[in-house]
């Protein structure tokens, strides 16, 4: 997993509530492995008619926006299924970072271990950035270590953030590693667990 | 008053191995689900180097992509079908037990939890699904996961989460004629919207939850993720013990009677504090069905089609506009004038056999308008129905019955979907754009309201009397 540190990219604007994971990577694609990619799916159904014609008004298809590393959109994105692929289709089209008024919270758990940034922002704060994009792609820092997204005119705001999910998303290290080292305090825990509750056995 | 917890912090602190610097704890995981759309967690876990810690702590079961008819040869596309397969030897190669195709206890992985008593109440559980909340009915601990954290739970029987914040919901009073779970969830997410949990676990509460059936139970938990909830739980009770005993795979003997009296110490001290409370009248509750594109967009069955001009807020009404566009709805149009044009009686929400005896009273003696089929959530709800003659009456009135799996309410077959432009009157639990196919237009209802409309071909009441009937 690559470090997440400072992303100092083009941000692109979703203005919508509660774009759920069934929007970002429809369900028929799910089957495919990792490692075939997921940059094709996102946001498929919205990009596209069903005729297969992209449609202008998504703010993704401008032209600009290929180069997007940064999405800002509203609340509850990526509510619905737990489908990790929600992020990887993000990841794998460039995405580094998504701002959002809040997230559904397995997705929200998912971009933590992916190397995606998850940023919360207060609801004026991000109508504020939408309207940074309004016309198009603009540029944006967000910056994990000091934990602000910055708009070129200076403007900053700052989020909080899980320390647990910034650490590991700092070092890009995922969490399976870290828990391998602690193997022998869950055996212990799970000797006097048992002991307690043996039908979980 | 200190000491005091609530049913949800028991289990968590009976979990807890430890609490990182960063205060994430680090939790212990007494059963694990997969399913046929687990492979990708495999492939990570074998990109990591791990093993599998515990594989008698993990069920499979096929579900996502099992065809619902003609048996295997029902799935024609071969990248579904080595979904289906994959799930087998994945299991098989790392000694996971599993009720693949084809196996007597093969089902939705949240019917078949409880049914087989796998699920017990003060487990922590997780599954890489949404709907794992289902589970908390009986009074566990049970949330979904990405494919990453069900990696993680392969590789080491923990996970590591944040605290949650806790939400008591409580319904008191009686359920009127009519209203079920499905239509008490409905009208809960209604009232505090789709995101109106996030960050909070629920625990449901009060008379209204006490008279519910264990089938009803598990119908409320499983919808508590389209509220935005991590989880949902429910007091473990009477019933729920008596629903469990002499279920395949849970406790007996001596460890039952220690196990019970471990579930009478779990619920919610009298004094416990909840970080919000919510209270919802029971017998205000109508029957139930949405509009739009978000399981929020609740109304009563006797309401009509809200108009977004009367929305205040900018955005939603912005985000109404877009879901009457793609519901293709008038403001205004009563909910019951709206036609279908297919009907889906199953999902992880409503195929138990309770909801399949609500769907088969409305249906006795009558005739189906329009498509429906009743897709039974496993093998034993399906064969418990066929024992019962259930099977006979959706035959009778031209309903399909069909065998085992999600089906329509994640159209992941590839068969089993929604055409585009349709609009399927449906018992499952979301009603997003393009979640049963791709343009296809979802209202969400219970099996009593859906085999109604059924027979009607539209959207109807089902407290009315409709014609026809035995």
């Amino acid at each position: 997993m690559k470090p997440v540190r400072k992303i100092h990219g083009l941000a692109v604007g979703l203005e919508m509530a509660n774009v759920d994971t069934d929007q970002i990577v429809p369900a028929r694609y799910l089957y495919r492995n990792r490692s075939e990619g997921f940059a094709d799916t996102l946001f498929h159904d919205m990009r596209s008619d069903p005729q297969g014609c992209e449609r202008d008004s998504f703010p993704l298809n401008a032209p600009e926006a290929e180069q997007a590393t940064i999405l800002v959109t509203l609340d509850n994105f990526g509510c619905g299924s737990s489908r990790e692929h929600a992020v990887w289709a993000l990841v794998d089209a460039g995405f580094q970072a998504v701002i959002a008024v809040s997230f559904g919270d397995i997705f929200r758990n998912n971009a933590h271990e992916n190397g995606l940034l998850p940023v919360v922002l207060e609801e004026h704060e991000v109508m504020h950035l939408l309207q940074h994009v309004k016309s198009g792609p603009a540029k944006l820092t967000v910056d994990l270590e000091t934990q602000r997204v910055r708009l070129p005119d200076g403007t900053c705001f700052s989020f909080d953030i899980d320390s647990a999910a910034r650490e590991n998303l700092l070092l890009g290290r995922s969490k399976i590693d870290a828990t391998h080292s602690l193997m022998s305090t869950i055996d212990a825990f799970e000797e006097a667990y048992l002991g307690r509750h043996p039908w979980s056995e | 008053m200190t000491g005091s917890k609530t049913l949800f912090e028991k289990i968590w602190d009976a979990h807890a191995i430890r609490v990182s610097e960063n205060g994430e704890s680090l939790l212990y995981v007494d059963r694990h689900f997969i399913h046929d759309g687990t492979s990708q967690a495999f492939e990570k876990l074998e990109l990591a180097g791990h093993g599998v810690r515990s594989p008698h702590k993990t069920f499979g079961t096929a579900d996502h992509y099992v065809p619902t008819r003609n048996g295997l040869d029902g799935l024609t596309d071969p990248a579904r079908r080595a979904m289906v397969l994959r799930l087998e030897e994945d299991a098989k190669r790392y000694d996971i037990r599993c009720f693949g195709f084809g196996h007597q206890h093969q089902g939705i992985v949240h019917v078949i939890g409880p049914e087989l008593g796998l699920t017990l109440p003060g487990f922590l559980l997780v599954c890489g699904d949404s709907h794992t909340s289902t589970h908390g009915a009986l009074g566990a601990f049970a949330f979904g996961v990405g494919a990453s954290e069900v990696a993680h739970v392969l590789a080491t029987q923990t996970i590591w989460q944040a605290r949650p914040k806790t939400m008591r919901i409580t319904l008191d009073g009686h359920a009127g004629v009519g209203v079920t779970a499905k239509d008490m969830i409905l009208h809960i997410i209604g009232t505090i919207g789709a995101g109106g949990a996030t960050g909070h676990v629920i625990e449901y509460a009060g008379s209204g939850i006490e008279a519910l059936s264990m089938e009803g139970r598990l119908t409320l938990c499983n919808m508590s993720i389209e509220a935005g909830a991590r989880a949902g739980l429910i007091a473990p009770d009477d019933k729920t013990a008596a629903y469990l005993k002499g279920k395949p795979f849970a406790p007996s003997g001596a460890d039952w009677d220690h196990a019970v009296a471990h579930w009478q110490t779990l619920a919610s001290d009298g004094d416990a504090a909840f970080d919000r409370e919510v209270r919802i009248e029971t017998d205000n509750i109508s029957p139930t069905v949405t509009w739009g594109t978000s399981p929020e967009d609740a109304v009563p069955v006797t309401a009509a089609v809200p108009d977004p001009q009367g929305e205040p807020d900018a955005e939603r009404r912005a985000r109404m506009i877009r879901a009457l566009d793609y519901m293709n709805l008038k403001p205004g149009t009563p909910m019951e004038a709206i036609a279908v044009d297919r009907v889906f009686i199953g999902s992880c929400t409503n195929s138990r056999i309770e909801d399949l005896r609500a769907a088969a009273e409305i249906l006795k003696g009558r005739k189906t308008r329009i498509p429906a089929m009743v897709v039974p959530g496993s093998m034993i709800v399906k064969a418990a129905a066929e024992a019962e003659g259930l099977d006979r009456i959706f035959a009778k009135a031209g309903v399909e019955w069909r065998d085992p799996g999600c089906s329509m309410c994640v159209a992941m077959n590839g068969v089993d979907v929604v055409g585009p432009g349709e609009r399927c009157a449906s018992t499952s639990n979301r009603n997003f754009a393009g979640r049963q196919g791709r343009a296809a237009r979802t209202h969400l209802m219970s099996p009593a309201m859906a085999a109604a409309a059924a027979v009607a071909g539209r959207i109807v009441d089902p407290r009315k009397p409709l014609p026809g009937g035995a």
